[in-house]
């Protein structure tokens, strides 16, 4: 047992901390939002092709460095710092932990070879219009046709869908004498696809809304006839959404820090009157929190991943306990920052709505924390039969 | 960054877990999972001596000083299965946890070599001596006093003053004293840290009886008490130092063993909610699982300022860790009654005695006071940790 970062650790944390501040400022991305793809596709390259951040936790097999999700975990915090909107969350941190989850064969490997080198990158469709969260969410169908496979639906808030090569897609598999569902890969070129690009609220990240009729180019990578591959990967994503959201929740903490330290109001800096230092308090108590969340949930992936048996359960703890704090937190932090900045917090120019519109968006991405405390409250055994005392 | 014990440290368990589990359905069944400080006073001292005799006391501290020399995870382990056999709460935490550990630290070897010993065998009790009726938050302004006096026993500490809020000093055989050994002098300047025996005539103890119908704390009175002139921890006048690093002791393994309370806490809820039905009510639900959550976290906090530990720096959970289990546990008195419901409230014996979740309820409205308020607390994470201006004080 030791809860804290190796020296290898610290050296990434580092290095990211250094590159995404240097290059993902405040400026680039608000550069990056005018953009059609919402970041810079030359940064990205770098990001692959001399970081190897892609293929960073992804297996040596399929060309990654072999690492674990602490170690992207440690990069996705950086990246949520800038609030960077590139594909690496949705491509490797909710793709890649759905495509892992399906069984090691050369389908898959192929996929993962593309995701690990940069060469393409990957989103995840697992939810139809309502957003919700969860297996009866999916609103696509895989049929057999003629010796072939037959995808039909539609898959909502897909993020960074509107650049992705590659979509991992969850279906309910209805071919004959099948039950339950699939997971499987499409190609964002194949015929009947559509891809449509949607605006959020959220500029910093669109989605995307992917209608698919009677596609046929699919490549079946699993068939999860009890839900749990997909299951299992989401709560996986779930922890590497949560690092994302643990750093942009720091960075709003941080900036607002700054804010108040500058600020002179009565002839003091605001943030020497005790309702401005306590909430700031407060907001770092739900920080800390986050951290210790986050960083612990990572070791359960590496750990669960080594010996999934073992800590399947733990995994879903984690992953819901995660889930639920760092959105109900980084909401409350980022609400805070603005109503700590005052007038200037409510403006578009300032970089407060951005973190307050990400914790928004991210609040609902993979389950509300509503959803998720009643995940939690069944895992409490709330509904088990009493024990007789 | 790792999170699980090795196969040693998993045998280390097993080992204590079943010596705990013998000692509670055995010989000690009968103090099985107390949560009230004071109740069953004289067997709870028992329980302490024969932790001490079996050395499970205070496993960490140096063998010589009747510890294990036990490594940072073998301390884990022992505070986790020690709450999870039910044993009850350590009376003697004011020795082992405070007194013992700032000896251990800050003392010479005259001290050590005095003291330790008899705090490892549960043979001597403790008691903190730091609140004053005019020094509560304001800690600094302890006007306690201690002059030195050359007497037929050799130089020795005579003290004048009163202390407040004392826990256990009805059962304690000594008290470290904050208090003012220089004339004169205002704030952390001219503070001593003095180990005072409570056993004699300069020393008057009045419970105070408190919101839940016990008396665990106490007022203090210390009107010519005595104790040697070698028993003052660091150098005279630079005890604000010490006593702070006391304090520091608080975030050490025996919040572990807190956390464990929490849980037997939460685990009592959850059961109470399943045989009076609360536990399908949707908002019931929602706040069980907000409560899991924070103790899970809480745990994780822990486990990286322990990990920090050995470095000697502070790090953002080991100050924001204090507000956060404060708050978390007054939440969780408030689920407890709600879940609890109108019967709750009935007493449910003669005399003013409640049931455990009222009880829980009652008094985690002193966690968010004692060892520093949540408004200190803010203003310490304010001011040490996001670098805010001071407090500014209004008579200096």
């Amino acid at each position: 047992m030791q809860f804290s970062f190796t020296d290898d650790q610290n050296m990434i944390r580092d290095s990211a901390r250094e590159f995404m501040s240097e290059r993902c400022g405040s400026q680039q991305l608000r550069h990056d939002l005018e953009s059609a793809e919402n970041f810079d596709p030359s940064l990205w390259q770098t990001i692959t092709q001399e970081l190897g951040w892609a293929g960073l936790s992804l297996p040596e097999s399929v060309g990654g460095s072999g690492l674990g999700m602490v170690e992207l975990a440690i990069v996705l915090e950086e990246q949520g710092r800038c609030l960077y909107g590139g594909p690496l969350l949705a491509s490797v941190g909710l793709a890649s932990a759905i495509l892992l989850e399906c069984p090691q064969a050369e389908a898959r490997e192929a996929v993962l070879a593309r995701l690990a080198s940069g060469e393409a990158t990957a989103a995840l469709a697992i939810t139809g219009d309502r957003g919700l969260a969860g297996l009866d969410a999916i609103d696509m169908t895989l049929h057999e046709e003629q010796g072939g496979l037959r995808l039909d639906g539609v898959a909502s808030f897909v993020l960074n869908g509107h650049v992705a090569d590659v979509f991992v897609v969850a279906a309910k598999d209805q071919r004959a004498g099948r039950s339950g569902y699939a997971v499987v890969a499409v190609d964002t070129t194949v015929s009947g696809l559509r891809v449509e690009k949607k605006l959020a609220m959220d500029t910093t990240r669109p989605y995307a809304r992917l209608t698919f009729e009677s596609v046929r180019d699919v490549v079946l990578l699993a068939a999860d006839v009890d839900g749990r591959t997909i299951e299992r990967g989401v709560q996986v994503a779930q922890v590497a959404l949560a690092a994302e959201q643990l750093g942009a929740m720091q960075a709003v903490l941080d900036l607002t820090t700054s804010y108040v330290s500058q600020r002179v109001q009565f002839g003091r800096v605001i943030g020497s009157f005790q309702a401005i230092k306590h909430r700031l308090a407060d907001m770092m108590v739900i920080c800390e929190a986050a951290r210790s969340a986050v960083y612990y949930a990572a070791c359960v992936v590496d750990e669960y991943r080594a010996d999934p048996v073992t800590h399947a359960q733990e995994l879903a703890e984690a992953a819901a306990l995660v889930k639920v704090h760092c959105s109900a937190g980084f909401h409350d932090v980022a609400g805070n920052a603005i109503q700590l900045h005052g007038g200037i917090g409510f403006t578009w120019e300032y970089d407060a709505q951005l973190f307050f519109k990400r914790a928004r968006a991210t609040y609902n991405l993979l389950g509300a924390p509503v959803v998720h405390r009643e995940h939690i409250a069944r895992l409490m055994g709330l509904d088990d039969d009493k024990e007789v005392a | 960054m790792k999170i699980r014990f090795t196969p040693e440290q998993e045998a280390f368990r097993a080992g204590c877990a079943s010596w705990l589990q013998q000692q509670m359905e055995g010989p000690f069944a009968d103090i099985r999972g107390i949560m009230s400080q004071t109740f069953r006073a004289d067997r709870r001292l028992e329980w302490e001596r024969v932790l001490g005799q079996a050395r499970w006391s205070v496993i960490g501290w140096p063998e010589k000083y009747g510890g294990r020399d036990a490594s940072l995870a073998e301390q884990v382990i022992f505070a986790e299965e020690y709450a999870r056999s039910g044993a009850p709460g350590r009376v003697g935490h004011l020795g082992t946890e405070l007194a013992g550990p700032t000896i251990l630290h800050f003392g010479n070897d005259l001290q050590r070599e005095r003291f330790l010993l008899p705090i490892a065998k549960g043979e001597e009790f403790w008691c903190q001596g730091y609140s004053e009726p005019n020094a509560g938050s304001d800690l600094s302004n302890v006007r306690t006093r201690a002059r030195l006096e050359h007497g037929p026993n050799g130089p020795e500490w005579v003290i004048d003053g009163q202390k407040i809020w004392t826990s256990l000093a009805q059962f304690a055989d000594w008290c470290f004293v904050v208090c003012r050994t220089e004339e004169g002098t205002k704030g952390p300047a001219g503070i001593s840290y003095l180990l005072v025996p409570m056993k004699q005539k300069g020393v008057t103890v009045k419970p105070i009886r408190q919101i839940t119908g016990d008396a665990e704390f106490n007022e203090v009175f210390f009107d010519g008490a005595r104790t040697k002139a070698e028993y003052c921890v660091g150098n005279p006048g630079e005890g604000w130092k010490v006593a702070m690093g006391t304090l520091a002791f608080e975030r050490g393994v025996s919040t572990l063993a807190q956390q464990m309370t929490f849980r037997n806490e939460l685990e009592r809820i959850v059961e109470a909610a399943k045989s009076n039905g609360a536990a399908s009510d949707p908002l019931i639900r929602q706040r069980m699982a907000e409560a899991w959550v924070g103790l899970r976290i809480m745990r994780y906090s822990a486990l990286r300022m322990l990990s920090r530990a050995t470095t000697g720096s502070l790090g953002g959970e080991a100050l924001t860790y204090k507000l956060h289990w404060a708050s978390w546990r007054k939440k969780l008195g408030e689920l407890a009654m709600d879940v609890a419901g109108a019967p709750g409230e009935l007493c449910v014996g003669e005399g003013y005695e409640l049931a455990d979740l009222p009880y829980l309820y009652l008094f985690s409205r002193a966690d968010t006071i004692y060892g520093g308020t949540n408004q200190i607390q803010r203003n310490i994470v304010a001011e040490r940790a996001l670098g805010l201006p001071k407090e500014a004080r209004g008579d200096r």
